[in-house]
């Protein structure tokens, strides 16, 4: 499995949830978990998503998923699950 | 699972607080490149290089986008040259010539500096070393990419005294050959005591002999997550001082071992070492100093700072050895002048001198570093200074470095502006006295009884 985790942070709005799951779907990637939340205002998300049958590399994801966070406003970014698990995980 | 905390306190080092890995660095055998022909020896160099080295900067990149970490710098060393262009090198300006194929090849592939125009020379000089440190002026003017270092003692050898003379001399020829650039051509040149042979950060980086045929060094830093860390616990006692520090270097160690070993991965070449340095930047939060303030002192430099220094390098390296497989190269903390802001300060402030930086560099993990004097300070002067310094890393048994920068045309009060990550200084006052007669003795330094062990 190719665990990546993919977050999103910004001024809350409708559709966010929306544009990103239906970019993943699109893409064949698949969501394993989300966390969500709202701290005064500000959206925060973090998905976990399998890449394992995706049909796109990870560089295009990842610039991708930039576009559509400027157009809704939000910063969205990919990062290989590895980076939080070495760090936070012995 | 991860958690939403823990993904955001990474995403927030990164973006706040200045965490990245500061360099991936190759290390290439070029002992294969030996030969008694000055053109052959300079195509087979560079073919070697080329060959080895043509995916580091891709693969950095990649490596950087798939973790979301910046790497800032992709860098390459070599075999020490004086080892390499000794069959086939009469002269010095055969030597730069050496130099100027380690520049275009350093262009080529895309990297910003490549070290090893190098010579080891702690106990004596062959004629090869001696011709290749007589060209580091010609070399260093000559090229922009290429840094050069020569370790002058060790521990186990004593002290080269020749060769500290020597390259007090070469120090101020550097300086006037690159006299139009504010005398930058000294930030590429170091000398060293114990010079470590698999330290991935220039100018010092070189691929020793003991070393495999290609390898990949990792230096890792984040002044600003440790400070960052710090005011977290600010007024609670040392034992938790002490702790906080170690947790965020494991930490921030971590992301380098990751980076080292995807690395490897991708370019087919074996993982050495990660390298555990607090190295700062001129960007504003990423400074060694800064951690310093934060532990409690005014400006870095105020007494208490040879043991605030000396408990961060030590917890730094607590922290980082757990993290790591295999830890090497300076890993401490590093005190250069002019790419710390906050040292910077302590200087323009008048808290910082060079006597109080020596006593620092008896706890933290390299030495002397990026120093602008006065250009008209003698050679002999500097070379007093190198010898010092050679004398504290040859005692105690660790790695002592020297990076000073003698600014033709300038003096006391007046700045210096490198540019980049070199950043820019104040020039500081040098000791007037003479040590003319004890540099002009001559000879060698015998090696401290301690180094007996046998």
């Amino acid at each position: 499995m190719k665990k990546t985790i993919i977050t999103v942070v910004g001024k809350d709005t409708v559709g966010i949830i929306a544009r990103v799951c239906a970019y993943l779907a699109e893409k064949q990637i698949n969501i394993l978990d989300i966390s969500q939340t709202i701290v005064s205002g500000y959206f925060n998300m973090m998905m976990v998503v399998d890449r394992t049958n995706a049909t796109n590399s990870f560089g295009d994801m990842a610039d991708e998923m930039e576009k559509v966070g400027e157009e809704i406003g939000v910063v969205i970014k990919c990062q290989r699950e590895e980076i939080f698990d070495k760090m936070h995980r012995i | 699972m991860i958690n939403r905390v823990e993904v955001n306190e990474t995403n927030e080092m990164i973006e706040k607080e200045n965490l990245d890995v500061r360099t991936i660095t190759i290390g290439i055998s070029l002992l294969d490149c030996i030969d008694a022909d000055l053109e052959n020896c300079k195509k087979k160099i560079y073919s070697k290089i080329k060959q080895t080295a043509k995916d580091l900067v891709a693969t950095g990149n990649e490596i950087e986008r798939e973790f979301g970490i910046p790497i800032v710098n992709k860098r390459i060393s070599v075999t020490p040259i004086a080892l390499i262009g000794g069959a086939c090198c009469h002269k010095p300006e055969d030597f730069a010539q050496i130099a100027v194929v380690l520049d275009e090849v350093a262009k080529e592939v895309g990297v910003n500096f490549i070290g090893g125009y190098s010579a080891l020379v702690s106990k004596g000089m062959t004629k090869a070393d001696k011709m290749l440190i007589e060209s580091i002026p010609m070399a260093l003017s000559f090229t922009e990419r290429v840094c050069s270092s020569v370790n002058l003692g060790s521990t186990k050898t004593g002290i080269n005294m020749d060769a500290v003379k020597l390259m007090g001399e070469i120090i101020k020829q550097t300086a006037e050959y690159t006299k139009e650039d504010d005398s930058l051509g000294c930030a590429k040149l170091v000398v060293f005591c114990n010079a470590p042979d698999d330290n991935p950060f220039m100018a010092g980086a070189f691929h020793g002999v003991t070393e495999a045929d290609a390898i990949i060094n990792v230096g890792v830093s984040g002044p600003g997550v440790v400070r960052t860390a710090l005011e977290k616990v600010r007024g609670e006692n040392f034992e938790v001082l002490c702790e906080t520090i170690k947790k965020t270097a494991f930490k921030v160690t971590r992301v380098g071992q990751l980076v080292a070993k995807e690395a490897s991965k991708m370019l087919g070449i074996p993982f050495g070492i990660v390298d555990l340095s607090l190295a700062p930047t001129p960007a504003i939060g990423d400074s060694v100093a800064d951690i310093l303030c934060e532990i409690g002192l005014e400006y870095a430099g105020a007494p208490g700072t040879t043991a605030a220094l000396a408990l961060l390098n030590d917890q730094v390296k607590k922290g980082g050895v757990m993290a790591s497989s295999y830890v090497g190269g300076l890993s401490g903390a590093f005190i250069p002048v002019s790419e710390d802001q906050g040292m910077i300060d302590a200087v323009t402030a008048g808290a910082l001198t060079i006597e109080k930086l020596e006593a620092m560099t008896c706890v933290c993990s390299v030495g002397l570093d990026m120093i602008a004097i006065p250009g008209d300070t003698k050679a002999t002067t500097i070379s007093g200074i190198i010898a010092d310094e050679m004398a504290i890393g040859m005692v105690n048994q660790k790695t002592t470095a020297v990076r000073i920068i003698p600014v033709i045309g300038k003096g006391v009060g007046e700045k210096v502006e490198f540019g980049g990550l070199l950043g820019y200084a104040p020039i500081m006052p040098v000791n007037p006295y003479s040590c003319d007669a004890f540099v002009n003795r001559g000879g060698r330094i015998p090696a401290p009884i301690h180094s007996f062990k046998n």
